[in-house]
């Protein structure tokens, strides 16, 4: 049995029909072809999955779809503007804070929610705030540095 | 998909009746859906596989934070952990609380995962439980036949079971006493772990002693516990290094933990003893 919702995906609006067992997940990738969003863990641990609803940072493998109906979303689709990089993708860049790439999208999200609502984060604030991300190539110190170049800029 | 959920109905009722209703209709088949950190995960990979999933959270009222020096702090379940850490009258009042709710999963987690949900999937490591014990929390419950309050030391039966019957947790009162308190959590990662033990403790400073001495653990028994026996010792003797001693060594033998992948029994039951004398110790100097 299908529900009709409505998702705000990076200010696009879109009328589907789902399951209710699908995730959020599961429509943004499958549904909407929006893969940067990755399927890590499936458990909410890893953080590959994180997007931006209604302004927070939330693992969308653990929201159902139905959930997020009239949500607002942002996923790294969302980012970039008339072809140009999002300034914390092109710190991450700039840093060699990107390496595999399979956490990216996630780390950037979570350090986007981040600086929106804190613009000067501490290094403590900031690898809390990624804690819930896991990179096995970095070290994490680039993301850091990356994130505190952005502090104060956006 | 390397791990999906069997179909159900999602039922979004927008009122508490309502919700009873389902409950009451679907019983055992029925599981109540709030930030779904725990309910996901387990439909996932555990095996849970309810027909009908209940999401509460369309129902105006069950949010929120507010404190009444008269009444109290007034904490509503679907009230998030990262809205629970970040909220003025929670930190105002009961700092340690926060620091609790701080200390759950990740921020993703914290931001979905809610307060009356730690409790209702009634994990023994419930990151809130020993500080809400701590705090004398009165469980506010609704049910077919009306509401009624529950202690928090008598919500939990066991892992995973509460004296919910039918019923829904709707928010929590923490009386408006004065305490200071202090949670440790001992995992081995600071993000993202479930705590090894949980230790909590707290107390209303007056001249000359404590009053409202309370210690709780998580993690090291079938449901979060207080210890009174160690309490009662602190009332009677003092808060001097002998009777923290002698409480930190009853909080361990009293402690009943379980040997599993995170820890052996033998040293959760030793770290029990360290982390209660690590916490009297600390309100003694603050």
């Amino acid at each position: 049995m299908g529900k009709a919702v409505v998702l705000r995906v990076n200010g696009e609006e879109y009328e589907l029909e789902v399951k209710p067992q699908e995730t959020l997940l599961d429509v943004i990738r499958e549904r909407l072809s929006l893969t940067g969003t990755k399927r890590g863990c499936e458990t909410g641990d890893c953080g590959a999955c994180t997007v931006i609803m209604n302004h927070k940072a939330v693992s969308s493998c653990l929201v159902l779809a139905v959930e997020a109906d009239g949500a607002e979303i942002v996923t790294i689709e969302g980012l970039a503007k008339e072809g140009k990089l999002h300034p914390l993708q092109e710190a991450f860049v700039r840093h060699g804070a990107v390496q595999c790439g399979f956490c990216t999208p996630g780390m950037i999200l979570s350090a986007k929610a981040l600086l929106d609502e804190n613009k000067n984060p501490t290094e403590e604030e900031i690898r809390r705030a990624i804690s819930g991300n896991l990179c096995r190539c970095t070290g994490y110190t680039k993301i850091v540095e990356a994130i505190k170049a952005c502090s104060g800029t956006l | 998909m390397l791990r999906s959920m069997q179909p159900f109905n999602y039922l979004r009722p927008s009122t508490l009746s309502e919700a009873l209703k389902l409950l009451g209709d679907h019983g055992r088949e029925a599981k109540v859906l709030a930030g779904g950190t725990d309910l996901i995960v387990g439909m996932k990979e555990k095996g849970l596989s309810p027909r009908y999933v209940i999401d509460i959270k369309g129902i105006e009222g069950l949010d929120g934070i507010g404190y009444d020096p008269n009444e109290g702090l007034r904490i509503g379940t679907l009230a998030t952990m990262s809205e629970v850490s970040a909220s003025s009258c929670v930190r105002e009042h009961y700092l340690f609380l926060a620091h609790a709710a701080g200390e759950v999963g990740s921020v993703q987690v914290r931001n979905r995962a809610t307060i009356g949900g730690n409790l209702c999937n009634a994990a023994p490591s419930a990151e809130t439980a020993p500080a809400l014990l701590c705090l004398d929390a009165v469980l506010t419950v609704a049910g077919p036949k009306g509401e009624r309050a529950v202690a928090i030391e008598e919500f939990f039966r066991g892992p995973g079971m509460t004296v919910l019957d039918g019923e829904i947790l709707t928010g929590m009162l923490i009386p408006p006493v004065e305490r200071k308190g202090i949670y440790i959590k001992h995992s081995p990662r600071n993000a993202m772990d479930i705590a090894v033990i949980g230790a909590a403790a707290a107390v209303t400073p007056k001249e000359g002693g404590w009053e409202n001495v309370r210690i709780a653990l998580g993690a090291v028994a079938p449901t979060p516990v207080r210890v009174h026996e160690a309490e009662e010792l602190i009332r009677k003797k003092g808060q001097t290094k002998e009777a923290i001693e002698e409480a930190g060594r009853m909080a361990g033998e009293t402690a009943s933990p379980i040997f599993d992948v995170r820890a052996s029994a033998e040293y959760r039951s030793e770290m029990v003893e360290n982390l209660v004398i690590r916490a009297l110790s600390e309100l003694c100097d603050s």
